[in-house]
């Protein structure tokens, strides 16, 4: 299995920013993961969506990234929302509990919807 | 501007698609232009070259050499041809015919053409690239499609369970090469109570090879039946295979019978590699000679016989280990393999020649052929029982390999154990958790156990055997105190209050059915057991 360099990319859509990830989500994906959320947060959106769907792999590593994230969100007061996660990570967020605190969607036209 | 006749003609690489491809539909409204099949321009063709050099639209009214494609684009009434070049090269040919107000081309239209040229060129240049990539992926797809059928008719044909014996340990290896291999093995008990013992080769890969495996399988069981003497058995299925082997193939073999209650073995051999037995008297040669398989019709094969001692382990193995090469491209070869069994001092003779194999490899190997490994240990009448003599009798050792401790190298464990488990069949969320609980045992050996030390790989080890899958995953940081696998907690990591991370033992815990770790002071390894018999 080759490595994927993680990348990140925010976008605005229907009046919030997604951040759109394609990749491996492990140690090295930290610098350009929280550039884009700083980029995305300093933009006010809220919530701010995180797009999965390009991301194929996520070790523990990530999932503390991922979890620092959402402690930061929390902090300024921000809600997160997931969605294009693989059934496999649906799984592993609901272990963790992190989807106790983001919702999951399949699609970025799900989760735009029910943000209303 | 509008032309009466239009073609367009592109150069390929691979094989040209089907004429339908190159003709564009035509618009089903009145037609501005009729669309004509492209001029082929075969390579030699001296228009090429020309077009190739020229800068621009070009009448072929003033044209004149020797040139079959411009024959026909003359007889076809092609007026005006636009040569698209991309990056230097001729990629293909617009062809142009009469306009349709009857006008000549002015050199207004020519410089349209041009710029329609310069514009197009890259475009179509994609297109083709686009074709040319996925006829590629197509082939990589049916290529690796076949593999995979290919292993798994291979793998299902192979003993999904060893023999037990009382007074013996039989171990068995199987590591299949990137591209499939034709190896099998199989295990007979004999109506006297005897133990056929199997072991052979199919010359090529893929499908056709793994055909003749099953063939050559069934061939040997149902001789085995029959007939007591393994010349006999290897005479008659000699004589079965080759009206129906393919010409060119043959498979080697060699076909033993034990005798549990006194040690002797009797085998015949149809070119296989000869096996060794090693124990305190030293090795020997097994050495009964016979033409492989499916060659030639009505050969026969000398038996030849020994009794093996309490303490001798007798050792059947493929091409695959002989034939291995380190990075200097030397190879493994019989008489290293001679010399590790005259240095081995029992226990596990599997274990201790796959380590003399990965230490004279490397872990950067590529496994050219497949690695069977079958050996017979007589533990004698009282022998005692260790710990790990009883997975002798019940699993299938299925990979052995070392991974060194790097960031990232988590991957191609998890990778390796994908493939050493694939014929498996785990349903596809069971195996994506077992690749995340291997991947993050990994990373915890390199990263706690090993400290990224280069000189410190992580050993990882896969059995299968009672309806259970255990992988081993072993690091050098024995000793140490092993941190209780608490479950994390988020809402203090949420709140700053603890570190994000320590994600990764819960994690292997809640992918696994079992996590066991255990420590004997120099080695930690962690133990993960899957159920297999669970849905």
């Amino acid at each position: 299995m080759e490595h994927k360099t993680f990348s990140a990319s925010i976008r605005p859509t229907d009046g919030v920013i997604a951040i759109d990830m394609a990749g491996d989500i492990d140690g090295s994906a930290e610098a350009a993961m929280n550039a884009a959320y700083a980029q995305a947060e300093s933009s006010g959106s809220d919530p701010v969506l995180l797009n999965f769907s390009g991301v194929g792999y996520i070790n523990s590593t990530g999932i503390a990234l991922i979890v620092g994230l959402l402690a930061q969100a929390r902090k300024n007061h921000r809600k997160l929302v997931t969605y294009g996660l693989s059934d496999h990570y649906q799984e592993i967020f609901r272990i963790t509990r992190l989807s106790d605190f983001m919702g999951m969607y399949d699609d970025e036209a799900s989760a735009l919807q029910q943000i209303g | 501007m509008t032309s009466r006749l239009t073609g367009i003609w592109q150069k390929f690489r691979a094989a040209p698609p089907a004429a339908s491809d190159l003709a564009e539909p035509t618009p089903p409204v009145v037609p501005l232009t009729t669309i004509l099949p492209a001029v082929d321009i075969a390579p030699n063709d001296p228009l090429l070259a020309y077009l190739h050099n020229v800068n621009g639209p070009v009448e072929i009214a003033r044209l004149q050499m020797e040139s079959p494609a411009l024959a026909e684009m003359k007889d076809t009434g092609v007026v005006i041809c636009v040569p698209l070049v991309s990056q230097g090269e001729l990629i293909g040919v617009l062809n142009l015919g009469d306009r349709r107000s009857d006008q000549e081309y002015s050199s207004d239209d020519r410089k349209l053409l041009a710029d329609l040229a310069t514009q197009a060129a890259p475009a179509v240049r994609v297109a083709q690239l686009v074709r040319q990539q996925k006829l590629e992926a197509a082939e990589r797809e049916r290529v690796a499609q076949e593999l995979k059928v290919a292993r798994l008719i291979q793998q299902t044909l192979l003993p999904q369970s060893l023999p037990e014996l009382t007074g013996w340990g039989i171990a068995a290896y199987y590591q299949p090469a990137r591209a499939v291999g034709g190896d099998f093995y199989d295990f007979r008990t004999l109506s006297d109570g005897r133990l056929a013992i199997i072991i052979g080769d199919v010359t090529d890969k893929g499908v056709p090879a793994a055909l003749v495996m099953a063939t050559t399988r069934t061939l040997l069981r149902a001789a085995s039946e029959r007939l007591v003497s393994p010349g006999q058995v290897l005479e008659r299925v000699n004589d079965l295979l080759h009206p129906d082997i393919p010409a060119r193939m043959f498979v080697t073999c060699l076909y033993a019978v034990l005798d549990p209650a006194t040690g002797h073995l009797i085998y015949a051999n149809a070119g296989h590699d000869l096996p060794y037995a090693t124990g305190p008297s030293g090795v020997i040669e097994l050495e009964a000679l016979g033409m492989p398989l499916g060659l030639m019709p009505g050969m026969s094969y000398e038996e030849k016989e020994v009794t093996l001692a309490p303490g001798d382990t007798a050792l059947f193995y493929s091409d695959g280990l002989v034939e291995a090469h380190d990075p200097q491209r030397e190879m493994y070869g019989f008489p290293k393999l001679r010399e590790e069994l005259a240095a081995f001092n029992g226990g596990d003779l599997v274990a201790y020649l796959l380590d003399t194999l990965h230490t004279f490899t490397g872990p950067d190997w590529e496994q050219e052929d497949d690695v069977t490994l079958v050996t017979v240990r007589y533990a004698g009448p009282s022998s005692v029982q260790r710990g790990h003599v009883a997975r002798e009798g019940g699993a299938t050792l299925l990979a052995e390999f070392e991974i060194a401790s790097a960031p990232g190298n988590e991957r191609q464990a998890m990778a390796q154990i994908a493939e050493a488990v694939a014929f498996l069949d785990l349903p596809p969320d069971r195996l994506e958790k077992l690749e995340t609980a291997v991947a993050e045992a990994t990373m915890n050996a390199m990263e706690h156990g090993n400290q990224y030390r280069e000189d410190r790989p992580v050993r990882i080890r896969a059995e299968a055997g009672d309806g259970q899958l255990r992988i081993f995953i072993t690091d050098f940081g024995g000793g140490a105190q092993i941190p209780e696998a608490t479950t994390p907690d988020i809402e203090l990591k949420l709140a700053g209050l603890e570190s994000p991370r320590g994600w990764g033992l819960f994690l292997i815990k809640s992918m696994v059915d079992e996590m066991n770790v255990s420590d004997d002071g120099h080695h930690h390894t962690i133990e993960l057991v899957i159920d297999l018999k669970k849905e």
